[in-house]
Parts: structure tokens; sequence; C-alpha cells
């Protein structure tokens, strides 16, 4: 069902691409502020492990995110998906919720979490998954810088 | 987290360093067909920009599949400062009897980084230009 390929949607990415399937990927930016804090830990503990993301007033980043959402072209309309209406979930779970807000205090589902790139990528996947109902989503990559990233995906989809 | 769900870590790193494409085993004829201006004995240069992947559990504690610190230092050490403004040619011990193709010197970083002790090594991405780029995932097991 499933075989190494490569796809177009990733420029130079080796992946495992499922026949049939149509893998697109939506771009958005947004920008944030956080920072990592554990109250569980000490104030040494925390400056040790965190660093300087661990400075009380937070300091912030311009995220990149990647959404693939794989799926098989409708017959009719030749869509996996309406990229407006996907704009539109994206717009509505990520950007109102995310974009110039303090994620540590405003993002509820961050709550009681270190809001790292690993973490934030998750909260995103679960905000996404049950709002795409056409296709499915297949990755969700983060940028914090263009330096640093986090991909989330399903157990054995190997969407990397 | 059982959630079902895969989280991985990708981080991009840049060094700088020049190679020559010849293979002993080649007439000098033949590495010049195969290497074109590649086969240049003084050798040339890239900026090349290695992209890491890694993954593991995301520590509830920290947030993070592996500290940043603990990985940059890793591949600095291993990577990027064996390699940086060297002669791969003749600078790294891999290369003396292996052509430093950025195939395989995506196999070699790749060898190396696998040793890293506290995240799992997905990938390794080369890019030697900005339109080549090489990637590998080590062996099926």
């Amino acid at each position: 069902m499933e075989g190494p390929g490569v796809s177009s949607g990733y420029p130079w990415r080796i992946q495992w691409v499922a026949k049939n399937m149509v893998y697109l990927t939506r771009k958005l930016e947004f920008s944030a502020s956080h920072l990592y804090h554990n109250p569980a830990l000490s104030a040494e503990e925390n400056k040790r492990i965190f660093g300087k993301c661990n400075n009380p007033h937070g300091h912030g980043h311009n995220y990149t995110l990647e959404v693939t959402v794989a799926g098989e072209p409708d017959p009719v309309t030749g869509m996996v998906l309406d990229l407006k209406e996907l704009k539109e979930i994206l717009e509505r779970e990520i950007t109102q919720r995310m974009d110039h807000r303090f994620l540590n205090y405003e993002v509820e589902e961050l709550k009681g979490q270190i809001p790292t790139c690993e973490n934030i990528a998750r909260v995103i996947w679960n905000l996404l998954e049950p709002k795409i109902t056409k296709g499915r989503l297949h990755k969700v990559r983060l940028y914090e810088t263009p330096e640093l990233f986090a991909d989330c995906y399903r157990n054995g989809a190997q969407g990397a | 987290m059982s959630d079902g769900l895969k989280i991985e870590l990708g981080r991009r790193y840049r060094f700088s360093a020049s190679h020559r494409l010849h293979s002993e085993e080649l007439s000098e004829e033949e590495n010049r067909r195969v290497y074109g201006k590649c086969n240049n004995p003084h050798g040339h240069g890239h900026n090349y920009v290695v992209e890491v992947r890694v993954s593991g559990n995301v520590d509830p504690a920290t947030g993070m599949i592996a500290n940043l610190v603990d990985l940059d230092g890793f591949v600095d050490r291993e990577v990027i400062e064996p390699f940086d403004h060297k002669l791969l040619n003749e600078e790294v011990a891999a290369f003396r009897n292996h052509v430093p193709t950025t195939e395989n010197l995506c196999k070699e970083i790749y060898a190396r980084l696998k040793r890293f002790s506290k995240a799992k090594l997905e990938s390794v991405r080369v890019e030697e230009t900005s339109n080549n780029t090489f990637e590998y995932a080590g062996e099926e097991l």
C-alpha cells in the first residue's frame, strides 16, 4: 500500500508516500511570545535547563507552520479539500488562538505545559485533526526559527 | 504520551569546507569525465547546510525531546568542528579512502550523529548548494 518515493510537495524530502494519495501543504505564519519555566523545579534548575528561554519576561518568535493534508482528489472538483476551507480552519484554530499572544498565559491548550516547539506542534495537531474532515491530517511542521522545527504525525504514517 | 503521535525535532547547522572528487580506482581521463569540474586538483568549496532530525519522548518536565544545548554541543563536536573550514579529502579520516561526494558526506555525518545518546537520530539531510540535497536515514534494520 505504501512505498518509498519523493514527495513533490517537499522538494528534496524523501518520505513514504502512499499510492493514489495527494499531499497538499498550506503554510502560515504567526508571531507569539513564550517563556520556559517549570514551577516544579528550583530557580537554579530552571536557569540551567532552559537558559535564556527562562527569562521571566518572555521572548518572541515568528513561527512558520506547515500543515500537510493527505487524500484522494475529488473526481468532480479535483481537490483533496478546498484550500479556502483549510485556510479558514487555520485562521480560526491557529491564528486567532496564537498570533500575537503570550503562549504560556493565553493559549488554554498549552496551560501546564512548557511551550516548546515539540509541545506546540502536538497542540496544533490536536486542534486541527478533528476539524479536517476531507482528506486526513498527515503532518504538522512548526518552525520556531528557520534553524529549529518540530514535526508531528501519526505513528506509523512515516510522514517526515 | 500514548496518543499515537510521533514528534520529531529538526535542527539546521552550517559549515563550509572544500573537497575534490577524484577516485583512485579510475584513470585521469575517467576522473575528468565522471567528475568534471569537481575533479579540479586544487579542490573547491561549498557552504553546507546539515538538517538533523531526532525523535523521542517529549519529557513532560522540560517539554523537550532533547535539550538543544546537548544536541548542538554534540553536533558541534562531532561534525562542525572537524569539518568546518577543512579540506575534507585530507583532513577527515573517512575520506582518505572514500570520495567526499555529498552522498558519502551525508552517510558519514549520519554515522557520527547516530551515537547521540539523548534522542534517536531519524535522518540527516545535507544541502551542498541550494540546488543539490542529499538525505540518509540509515540502513534497513
